[in-house]
């Protein structure tokens, strides 16, 4: 067996520098903090740019339902570029996870996912990990922490081990103050029966597109630390005390040297998992339990570092660490946990635990 | 035809003309590095052809698969990780013509003369000396090496020492290829705390070194040693290994075959360190691509650090789990093993030796500075004694 390649392709380099323009152009940090104080005029704009200019919303549709056919391999550097800029935009929940979740029916809708001229969601908590019970709304009901339902006017709702599409109309949707306003929950009420079945099984689909989700999530969480480790090279590159540059302190730099170890550990397995999700591979299960256990928490690390080492600057509103913070933490909790990947890996792997 | 297949083909027909049944070991050996099937990664006429370093893999593995025998590359890991890559950086054609050959083939072992007792982490502070003899235009060098692995079954040796003691003292060191044949040459095996003695003091006396075997200029000494500590941090950190290789696979089947030491703190820890070993190994995986056309640069240090972490992290987790077991040892008898072995033995064994991956070839704290340092470009120490020439500097 050859190793599959984890060093990016220039179509992917051309990509992610066609996302970081339009980032770099449409939203910087002070977009993003607006956010939280509940300003969310942003989103739409710049999710309609980067959707149907760069044709994100369509990446991973195949060319014959109108999309661009790209794999999970292109997937994987949008959304380190999203992570890396902590924008506000739908790709992961609807570009990803809804329309993996229509892959296998080739529903029509997806033709309308592809072109940008609907968004979508599947209707489970954010936190759901790929093996974890879904929601059954069968008889209808209510599901809480649902991420991309603000921006969705499509639903994708588990009822009844199928998958039935609801226009956004008719639901109920709720937004939640949440940790991470760059990607705000809301609680989505269904009516019973509401909306049509998706052919197939629809409970297969949402494992494979939960799966297929949290992947990628990998690689936006490997944006996130890049982001926070440059940014903290950069600030005790040039603060001062005590006469000299803090930076020059051993304790830090053996700290940064630690964060930059692991976050380019987090860039390989973030790599794989997305290449493995690209060559249709068995290892995937294995491959994204590792993924999400180590650049969950990675994220996490670098997010926590970048803030202690700005010092009082880190707890600052005025600077963006925060928003990099929520992001990560939200992002460690976001479809599973690291430590419900790693009871799902030693199944996996077959490293029980318990006595026998 | 794809530069794979071309290889492929090659292997095939030198696999036909020389079968592996019937020729001698080293005889094969030496038409391997004749073909250019070495390492490809060299150049033509140097048991290489050239070709990118990520085919090697699949080269050993067709030459694995045929039966063919090896040349026990652990049995010469300081020569072929090490010696070899930084001769053929800095080699003259005869030095590369003279040593590469029987260095791959295994028939001359080679072992670093780098540390001493006052120079480790500071191997810039080395204090062996070498004086140009101006009548036979040879080098004689005096002075004392230590933890040198290998020494005893070693043919030849990198060396440092100090060749000008007027200029500061990273300018004034010169690297040499030594013959531990020479009278002057005196190797005793220094025991450790395994109870095994792996590595060794050398003392050199009056040990004369044509100039013929000096690599690099007079002077260039710290510049060339560099280049071989870049490679020696791939070596021992960026090792590629299948899922579950090395220490983490004993451990995972230590697991298996004990159910009754199961505990849910156990299994966490198990579990964290399964996930490290694998992040490791893919980035291990990465890093030779981004190798595959370049030379190492100092980003195999944070392999490194993360593969000693990881090897100790995992060898302590094992005795635990192996309870009253864990409290025995194999063997405290002094012998001195052919090569070094990181995994081999028992649990005890494996446990002790760990501890030596965050010293050997550069501690933890070292390659941390390095990191911060060269790749990540933050400040470096306040030091006093970079301008001062080393006849000056406190000893
Ligand atoms: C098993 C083994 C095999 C070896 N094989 C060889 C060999 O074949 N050839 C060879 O030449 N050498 C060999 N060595 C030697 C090895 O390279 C040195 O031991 C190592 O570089 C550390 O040097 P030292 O032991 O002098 O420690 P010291 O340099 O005295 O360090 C002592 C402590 O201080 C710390 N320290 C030192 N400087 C700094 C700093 N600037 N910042 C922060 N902390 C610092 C160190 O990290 C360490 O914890 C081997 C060592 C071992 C353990």
């Amino acid at each position: 067996m050859t190793d599959l390649d984890l060093l990016p392709t220039d179509i992917e380099e051309d990509l992610r520098a066609s996302v970081r323009g339009v980032l770099d152009r449409r939203c910087g940090p002070d977009t993003v903090a607006a956010m939280y104080d509940g300003d969310r005029a942003v989103v739409e704009p710049l999710w309609r740019a980067m959707a149907v200019e760069l044709g994100l919303a369509g990446l991973l549709v195949p060319e014959s339902l109108g999309g661009s056919g790209a794999t999970a391999r292109e997937a994987a550097a949008v959304m380190e570029e999203l992570g890396r800029a902590c924008a506000p935009v739908p790709f992961l929940t609807s570009a990803v996870i809804a329309t993996t979740s229509l892959l296998p029916s080739g529903d029509e809708l997806l033709g309308a996912l592809a072109a940008g001229e609907r968004t979508g969601a599947l209707v489970v908590p954010f936190s759901t990990a790929p093996d974890a019970p879904l929601p059954d709304l069968a008889e209808g009901g209510t599901v809480r922490s649902v991420a991309g339902a603000l921006e969705a006017d499509v639903l994708l709702v588990p009822a009844g081990g199928t998958l039935r599409v609801v226009d956004a109309t008719e639901a109920g949707v709720e937004p939640v103050v949440s940790l991470d306003m760059s990607r705000q929950l809301a609680d989505v009420t269904v009516p019973a029966g509401a909306g049509r079945a998706v052919e197939g099984d629809g409970e297969a689909a949402a494992r494979a597109a939960l799966l297929a989700g949290a992947a990628l999530l990998a690689s936006e969480q490997h944006g996130v630390a890049s982001w926070c480790l440059r940014e903290t090279i950069g600030y005790v590159g040039q603060r001062r005390q005590f006469g000299r540059v803090v930076g020059g302190f051993q304790a830090l730099k053996h700290r940064l040297a630690d964060l930059f170890a692991e976050t380019e550990q987090a860039a390989a397995t973030a790599a794989y998992a997305a290449a493995v999700l690209a060559a249709e591979d068995a290892d995937l299960p294995i491959a994204t339990a590792v993924a999400q256990s180590w650049c969950s928490e990675v994220a996490v690390h670098a997010a926590e570092e970048a803030l202690q080492l700005h010092g009082g600057v880190g707890m600052t509103w005025e600077y963006p660490v925060h928003l990099y913070l929520k992001r990560a933490k939200a992002d460690q909790i976001a479809l599973g946990t690291p430590g419900a990947h790693r009871a799902r890996l030693a199944t996996l792997v077959d490293l029980p635990g318990g006595t026998a | 035809m794809s530069a794979r297949d071309d290889l492929a083909r090659r292997v095939v027909e030198f696999l036909a003309e020389h079968d592996p049944d019937t020729t001698d070991r080293v005889e094969f050996l030496r038409a391997r590095y004749d073909a250019g099937l070495a390492w490809v990664a060299f150049p033509e006429g140097h048991g290489g052809l050239g070709l990118s370093r990520s085919l090697q893999a699949e080269v050993d593995r067709l030459f694995a698969e045929a039966g063919a025998p090896d040349n026990n590359p652990r049995a010469n890991g300081i020569g072929l990780g090490m010696a070899a890559p930084t001769i053929l950086a800095f080699g003259t054609e005869e030095q590369k013509e003279r040593f590469l050959k029987p260095l791959w083939t295994g028939e001359e072992i080679w072992c670093q003369l780098f540390s001493e007792p006052g120079a480790g982490s500071d191997l810039a502070a080395l204090a062996t000396r070498a004086v140009r003899d101006e009548a036979s235009g040879e080098w004689v060098v005096n002075g004392q090496k230590v933890w040198t692995s290998g020494a005893q079954n070693a043919r030849f040796a990198i060396l440092v020492a100090r060749t000008d003691v007027d200029v500061p003292k990273h300018r004034g060191m010169t690297y040499f290829l030594a013959d531990m044949t020479d009278p002057g040459v005196d190797v005793r095996p220094l025991r450790q705390v395994t109870g095994e003695a792996e590595f060794n003091e050398v003392f050199l006396s009056d040990v004369r070194i044509p100039d013929t075997q000096r690599l690099g200029d007079e002077g260039q000494g710290w510049q060339v040693a560099n280049f071989t500590l870049n490679n020696e941090r791939v070596a021992i950190g960026g090792r590629a290994l299948p899922r579950e290789g090395g220490m983490v696979g004993i451990v995972s089947q230590t697991w298996r075959d004990r159910p009754e030491a199961r505990t849910p703190e156990l299994h966490d820890r198990l579990l964290r360190s399964w996930v490290e070993a694998e992040v490791a190994r893919l980035t291990g995986v990465r890093l030779r691509q981004k190798l595959a056309q370049g030379v190492p640069g100092p980003e195999g240090a944070a392999m490194k650090l993360s593969f000693a972490r990881l090897n100790q992290q995992l060898s302590g987790l094992e005795l635990e789990l192996l309870g009253e077991d864990g409290l025995r040892y194999s063997d405290w008898t002094m012998v001195r093993p052919e090569h070094v072995d990181f995994t081999g033995r028992d649990a005890g064994y494996r446990y002790l030796r760990a501890k030596g991956n965050s010293i050997e070839g550069g501690t933890s704290e070292i390659l941390r500075n390095i990191v911060a340092e060269r790749v990540l470009g933050l400040p470096a120490e306040a030091r006093g004694d970079k301008d001062v020439p080393f006849k000056e500097l406190p000893r």
